[in-house]
């Protein structure tokens, strides 16, 4: 009986974490599209609701409504489960994402391989959605961003292997309590430098967003998807941008907690990723668009070499 | 209920392996590979060792067969499906591996070895669960010598392989 109880808890616990997950979207847009708006001297949504904060929800109606079109000698099962593929991985990820003190799903031993690993996963959807539309601009995007994902999960991962090696565990608590006097910040600048623009490439944003380059693209591989379809890769593409912006939190800024203010854990937490999601947004709206040799030589010949010595500098110290 | 698991992880994996064979798009057959390696994933879960279900994604799921498909994606997969991949009498290709099935399945089955083993990966298992830490002590210390000649082999294969893929300058 106290199984079955147990059981529900976690399905609740869960539950709670999934609707929070496709909530964090919506004011995403809204900000995005503020965010766009002020950097290049506009207002962005102002119509519908105070300053447009209701846009998200207009959008959401309009896609909901829109025909959900598959292309002629599309491969239709592919074309069909190539957005859920997409959207399953950055959800899983969360399983293992410490928010505050406690207040985590399960606490696994080897929490952030298990982070990179399924973090690596949401590729899919993109690889496959562009090659079952059957379409030049869809497979190119897809190409391009199976290329993309090998050259920058190397550098991402070593670049964490520092923050591993500082805390001596795998585990996302221990990684945050060992940063409750110093940040790893402090000692890590170069491994963050590196985990920050493989993670930019990971979330296939700006100026590594190759795979939909709308400027030589048209919109890369959801070039056919529309409706409903098309917004679940929206969604997957916010949290995946999330869940780096939570990565960069919990493995360089110390997590939940804080300094100088003594704001609730949970709160601390929350502020830190919201800036690094405006960094994101920031980034977009500031930079343009790499070249893809550009983006294969900064892979292999900068970050790489630089994620190699930043685990050998460590190394050094530590011992 | 680990057996339960055990079962349908293990059927999932059969049946995705059986999807890499039989699927007549190369596409498809990358698809099952993924659900295939997934579950023996999940398996190495049930074995409690996560940290080796964690490379097992990482490694083969999130890298090797991305490669896979960028191969796949870029032949002509039209041409690709009319062209057989061993060519001969389906029934001699068809009987080969049944036989040989045949022969080792009572070997396995009838083997003591193989129940001694799962009992003692049982002990096994519950002496280790699942320590990062205790995986690298081992390798580095009791398997250091297989560990290194691994690693050495894995960059002969490498250089190997950038040799190989080299295009003749002269």
């Amino acid at each position: 009986m106290s199984g079955i109880l147990e059981l529900g808890i976690m399905l609740f616990h869960v539950m709670v974490v999934i609707i929070i997950l496709f909530l964090v979207p919506i004011p995403f847009t809204w900000m995005e599209r503020k965010v766009a708006g002020h950097i290049q001297q506009r207002l962005g949504p102002m119509r519908v609701g105070w300053h447009g904060v209701l846009q998200p929800l207009a959008d959401g109606i309009k896609l909901l409504t829109k025909e959900d079109i598959i292309p002629d000698r599309a491969d239709r099962l592919l074309f069909k489960i190539a957005p859920i593929i997409s959207l399953v991985p950055p959800f899983a990820v969360f399983v293992a994402v410490p928010f505050a003190d406690n207040l985590l799903l399960s606490d696994m031993n080897i929490g952030l391989l298990y982070i990179l690993a399924v973090a690596g996963l949401g590729i899919y959807g993109v690889i496959f959605g562009g090659w079952a539309s059957n379409s030049k601009y869809s497979l190119l995007g897809s190409i391009r961003s199976c290329a993309q994902l090998i050259s920058y999960e190397i550098p991402m991962g070593f670049a964490v292997i520092g923050v591993m090696m500082l805390s001596q565990s795998m585990n996302l608590s221990d990684i945050v309590n060992a940063q409750a006097d110093t940040w790893n910040i402090v000692y890590q600048p170069l491994g963050f430098f590196v985990f920050f623009i493989a993670g930019l490439a990971e979330a296939q944003r700006v100026p590594f967003d190759l795979a939909e380059a709308e400027g030589d693209l048209g919109a890369g591989y959801h070039t056919e998807y529309s409706g409903m379809r098309f917004s679940y890769f929206m969604i997957s593409e916010y949290l995946v941008m999330l869940t780096i912006s939570v990565l960069c939190v919990i493995l360089f800024f110390g997590g939940w907690h804080g300094f100088l203010l003594p704001l609730p854990p949970l709160l601390w937490f929350t502020l830190k990723v919201g800036f690094f999601v405006y960094l994101f947004m920031w980034i977009r709206f500031t930079f343009p668009r790499y070249r893809y040799d550009q983006l294969m030589s900064i892979g292999w010949k900068v970050l790489f070499p630089l994620s190699l010595a930043n685990i050998l500098v460590t190394g050094f110290f530590i011992v | 209920m680990e057996v339960l698991f055990f079962l349908l992880f293990a059927a999932m994996a059969t049946v995705a392996g059986l999807g890499v064979v039989l699927a007549k798009n190369p596409v498809y057959s990358a698809l099952s590979l993924i659900v295939c390696f997934v579950q023996v994933a999940a398996l190495f879960i049930l074995l409690r060792s996560p940290f080796l279900a964690a490379v097992q994604i990482f490694v083969y799921v999130g890298t090797t067969i991305v490669l896979f498909i960028i191969v796949i994606v870029m032949l002509d997969i039209q041409q690709a499906l009319f062209e057989r991949f061993i060519p001969g009498n389906t029934l001699l290709i068809l009987a080969v591996p049944l036989v040989l099935g045949a022969t080792m399945l009572p070997m396995l089955l009838g083997s003591d070895k193989l129940a001694a083993l799962y009992t003692k990966s049982q002990a096994a298992g519950a002496q280790l669960e699942g320590t990062t830490a205790e995986l690298g002590t081992a390798l580095f210390t009791q398997y250091l010598l297989p560990f290194e000649v691994i690693s050495v082999i894995l960059l002969v294969a490498l250089v190997g392989a950038i040799l190989l893929a080299k295009k003749e300058t002269r």
